[in-house]
């Protein structure tokens, strides 16, 4: 597979090996992603996508293996120092607070680094969230929950962001919307790893991707390959 | 009207407030509990240990080193709850994974270990704490002594600022968040581990402040915590487990429950707590604040 010229990846995953209790799940995943370029996970349900973001962030109860940020290897050490380095998560069932409301929700995770976005930032960038700052979290629609869930991460300073499947049961409009905002978001300087079902969404905004199976990656395909590879792709995903 | 009930004011008004100082204590105490379930995930029976170690706090240190009340009234807690850190430490942050019955049963044993040195050392007859306010107010109907004013005033105080740190500041919002999903907040960057012993310590602390607030209008005594912490689990239970304002409110209204019941029913008083309890549950098997997860 053929890797495109970087100087030096922000973030490098070799050999990672991941267990659930006595599962196993994946079994030396390798990649790796340059600053601020814009890559996905694909592959089919139970591949080990999801598996492989959390065990980025170190919330998955045992790993080997090697994950490097800005070549500081993270194995080993808890997720809250995790996301010191810079790194920030969305969880696929994004994770919205029901206890908080939707500006504590906002403002929960904690500024590790400067350079994040500003409370008025994130408000331009989501109206919706500033008019609904006061309702408990939960009670917000799904695409606003998870336009909440992608704004409390870019407060923070991280310069890496995991997006799990953000587009996940969403409507088409609401879609579009995410896509625009992971576009800017790119514009901006994020890194970001995507994991999406969706292959068509990840088309339209990614770099690169990467095909996960079982617990391995199996192919690399950039974006101007993507048309000729399209057979291939599909073959992968099943779909 | 009075004539009419067949009871006197000055009885009535009279266990009314006695059940409202009762009703503090509930209210603190529970609140300690509430703050430590909602976070630990244990429900700590060794609260009415250290609810006695606080008033012990308070004794030892006006009796070994002059310590007056109203400092005692802020160092035990700290002393206490810095013991209760050091117990999170060492014993229970190794139970959080297991089944809610081994956090019972360290915290009981806990509480039986404690409380039996304190017997060891000091027997259980108990011994008096002289009150730092003198004096008392004739409100016509009753006499109260000031320092029981003093107490229900300085428990609600002690509640609300408690519920506005939960509810309304940024350490509050983790607190709350952490209850929710510990290992997201984790992954945000909060060192969790840490939320949790301090949160244990400052439950403690709370307990321990209790205990200090009671030194004086009960004798310190070993076991002055045990018959306390029955009626205290009640009103977690009646208040929802680990809801906040549900305990403070909860625990206000059964002391005055119960100090009616004095005056209408006298055998009843001890129980009413219990057939509340069970009413409660029939209905709300969450508790009257409690949200089902």
């Amino acid at each position: 597979m053929s890797v495109p010229v970087m100087v030096e990846p922000l973030l490098k995953v070799a050999g990672l090996n991941a267990w659930y209790g006595e599962s196993h799940i994946l079994h030396g995943i390798d990649f790796e992603i340059g600053k601020g370029e814009l890559v996905t996970l694909l592959g089919r349900n139970g591949a080990g996508k999801t598996t492989t973001l959390r065990s980025i962030m170190g919330i998955v109860g045992r790993r080997s293996g090697s994950v490097t940020f800005e070549g500081r290897e993270t194995v080993g050490h808890p997720s809250n120092q995790i996301a010191r380095l810079g790194i920030a998560y969305c969880p696929e069932e994004r994770g919205i607070f029901s206890s908080l409301n939707v500006e504590e929700n906002l403002l929960l995770p904690p500024v590790v680094k400067p350079g994040g976005l500003s409370l008025e930032e994130i408000y331009r960038l989501f109206p919706n969230l500033e008019e609904r700052k006061r309702s408990q979290g939960t009670k917000l629609s799904g695409g606003e929950q998870q336009m909440l869930a992608i704004g409390r991460i870019l407060r923070t300073g991280a310069s890496l962001l995991l997006l799990d499947e953000p587009t996940e049961g969403l409507a088409p409009v609401i879609v579009q919307r995410i896509g625009e905002i992971i576009r800017q978001l790119k514009e901006r300087g994020f890194t970001i790893l995507l994991v999406e079902q969706n292959f068509h969404f990840a088309a339209t905004v990614a770099d690169r991707h990467y095909v996960v199976e079982d617990g391995r990656v199996i192919d690399m395909v950039t974006a101007a390959d993507v048309k000729q590879s399209l057979g291939k792709l599909q073959a992968y995903l099943g779909v | 009207m009075f004539e009419l009930l067949g009871i006197s004011p000055p009885a009535l008004f009279g266990q009314l407030l006695l059940g409202l100082i009762n009703g503090a204590f509930y209210a603190m105490l529970s609140l300690g509990l509430a703050v430590i379930f909602g976070m630990l995930n244990v429900i700590n029976f060794t609260h009415g240990a250290q609810y006695m170690m606080g008033a012990f706090a308070a004794w030892l240190l006006l009796g070994m080193l002059d310590v007056p009340f109203w400092a005692a009234l802020v160092l035990a807690p700290i002393i206490v709850g810095l013991i209760g850190v050091v117990l999170e430490r060492l014993l229970l942050k190794r139970i959080y994974h297991l089944d809610h019955l081994y956090g019972f049963l360290l915290t009981f044993g806990l509480a039986l270990v404690i409380e039996g040195m304190f017997q060891w050392k000091w027997g259980s007859s108990g011994a008096p704490y002289p009150s730092p306010i003198a004096g008392g107010w004739n409100l016509g109907f009753m006499y109260l002594p000031k320092y029981r004013g003093f107490v229900v005033v300085a428990a609600l105080a002690i509640c609300l600022i408690t519920w506005y740190a939960i509810e309304r500041t940024r350490l509050g919002a983790y607190l709350r968040a952490a209850t929710e999903n510990p290992t997201l907040v984790r992954a945000f960057g909060i060192n969790v581990p840490r939320l949790i012993t301090i949160t244990y310590g400052v439950g403690v602390g709370l307990a321990a402040m209790a205990g200090v607030l009671a030194a004086p209008i009960q004798q310190v005594s070993a076991l002055m915590g045990t018959n306390l912490v029955l009626v205290v689990f009640a009103v977690v239970v009646i208040g929802g487990m680990g809801s906040i304002m549900g305990s403070i409110v909860t625990g206000f209204s059964l002391g005055l429950i119960e100090g009616l019941t004095k005056v209408f029913y006298p055998p009843a008083s001890n129980t009413v707590i219990f057939v509340v309890m069970a009413l409660v549950l029939l209905v709300k098997p969450a508790g009257l604040f409690g949200q089902t997860k």
